[in-house]
């Protein structure tokens, strides 16, 4: 599992990881646990232009629909085929092979959470 | 969830067992323990245990009882036989549902109705009401005494047949020669536990009726027989999708005091041959409008799911509206659950669900999605 320490998130439960100009983006364990089981997961088409706080995605469980926010402005770089394929990945590894989008993004919002700034939010 | 004030006599187990917690209509119950799939699963291929304490059990006991339940019931309960359960709607005068209840005959002159948590208060007091036109009946809220254990899935026979210190009476049917929608009681604890062979996920299975005192002692035995057979603590989200695949209906979504019987597919549970008023009785016969919608069950092709709320579209006009719906873990597509007009019912009629703005076509199909192969 990635070290969640290291990672920016969203007051929507998203993390961002940076990898050079990409920015990799998936939700936490946080949202996964709140959501139960994920058994469909919508993402945005690759080369989709994005714009921060709109939603760009779903991710649905048995139970509830959760909404894919654009954490960043940016274009969809790549989107993770094997988490559409098997949407379990977001409940068993939503640091790691639970990711969903990257994202060419144009410059980093100034609002992201660091991970003691996130963690106080859901209280843990 | 903060409103929940209530807890079961085995929260504390449920903690134990990492269970995560919903608002239950003021009860806070397990919704999962790890996975709400896996918990599915485990009901269809081998068994379940859920604890659904939350549920009221109300006492109806006097000579007159069995007059009683006919007048104020749906269904003609004074025909049940000792240890016989019936499926029964409690209506209003317009014949609008209540509530929908299990009714156990476990006396010559007594009756336990068994009633949805949320209504507890409403089925009590219109029981209550009805019942000052009798002399001789008592109806006497028991739930407060009574938790609520249920083992479903086809291990659970043999599940409750080896449970430590649960021993079916001498003189009562044994677990192999109880029925369906039977009773029977053991001995556990030095007290008597009163089990229906009844459910709500569509497999076979027992429903364990004991003193709240005894409850943590009897769930804690059950799962240390189950374990080895594949029993596993379940939640009300894995409940959910085992009873919509059972076609089963859910107060608040299908059931309500604005739809009629007939209009729910519960006409056969209405027992109009039975001599003598009932309430709601002129409101039943009389029938809905023409055009008053009625229960459908809908399947989909592909993974996304219609929900409770969504729109239900014939061409582009909306002729409907889902009231329960999900991925079906066991059938692998959506299943859902919707009123609709009764010129879009037939089976084989293809509707759309709007689903967030994407209409997904779904096709008019019979209930149960799933039946168990018997």
């Amino acid at each position: 599992m990635a070290d969640k320490t290291t990672l920016k998130y969203t007051a929507e439960h998203e993390w961002i990881r940076v990898e050079g100009e990409l920015a990799v983006i998936g939700i936490t364990d946080y949202a996964a646990e709140k959501l139960g089981d994920v058994v469909f997961v919508d993402l945005p088409a690759v080369g989709a232009t994005l714009s921060a706080s709109t939603v760009v995605g779903e991710i649905e469980s048995t139970k509830s629909v959760g909404e894919l926010f654009a954490p960043l402005d940016g274009t969809v770089a790549e989107a993770n085929d094997a988490v559409v394929d098997d949407p379990s990945l977001v409940n068993s590894d939503p640091f790691g092979a639970g990711w969903l989008v990257s994202i060419r993004y144009d410059a980093l919002p100034e609002n992201l959470l660091s991970w003691d700034e996130y963690a106080a939010l859901v209280g843990e | 969830m903060t409103d929940s004030e209530r807890t079961s006599p085995l929260h504390a187990l449920h903690e134990a067992a990492g269970a995560s917690f919903t608002d239950f209509a003021g009860w806070l119950m397990p919704v999962r323990y790890s996975s709400d799939l896996a918990e599915h699963h485990a009901v269809r291929s081998a068994a379940g245990i859920f604890d659904i304490s939350h549920m009221a059990e109300i006492q109806v006991a006097g000579a007159d009882a069995a007059e009683f339940l006919d007048q104020a019931l749906a269904g003609k309960l004074s025909a049940i036989e000792l240890f016989q359960a019936k499926y029964s709607l409690l209506l209003n005068e317009a014949g609008g549902i209540i509530d929908d209840l299990v009714v156990y005959r476990n006396g010559e002159q007594e009756y336990l109705v068994v009633a949805n948590a949320g209504n507890r208060s409403a089925v009590v007091a219109a029981l209550a009401e009805r019942a000052r036109a009798y002399e001789h009946v008592a109806v006497v809220d028991r739930s407060d005494e009574i938790a609520l254990i249920a083992v479903q899935g086809p291990a659970s026979r043999a599940i409750l047949q080896a449970t430590t210190g649960l021993d079916v009476l001498d003189e009562l049917p044994s677990l192999d020669e109880v029925k369906y929608y039977r009773a029977t009681g053991a001995s556990f604890a030095g007290g008597t536990v009163f089990i229906g062979r009844t459910g709500y996920t569509g497999e076979d299975g027992f429903e364990l009726y004991v003193d709240e005192a005894d409850a943590v002692e009897l769930w804690t035995a059950l799962v240390e027989a189950g374990t080895p057979l594949g029993l596993v603590p379940a939640g009300l989200a894995s409940r959910d999708t085992l009873r919509l695949e059972a076609g089963m209906p859910l107060y608040g979504h299908e059931l309500g005091p604005g739809k009629l019987p007939v209009q729910a597919g519960l006409g056969r549970v209405v027992a109009l041959g039975k001599p003598g008023p009932f309430v709601g009785r002129a409101a039943v016969e009389t029938g809905p409008d023409a055009d008053t919608p009625v229960l459908v069950a809908l399947v989909s092709e592909g993974r996304r799911a219609g929900r409770a709320g969504y729109s239900v579209l014939a061409g582009g006009t909306v002729v409907g509206e889902v009231t329960s719906g999900a991925l079906s873990p066991t059938l692998g597509h959506p299943i859902a659950m919707a009123y609709v007009h009764p010129d879009h019912a037939e089976p084989g009629t293809v509707l759309d669900i709007d689903v967030r703005g994407t209409r997904i076509p779904a096709t008019v199909t019979k209930l149960p999605f799933y039946s168990r192969e018997k």
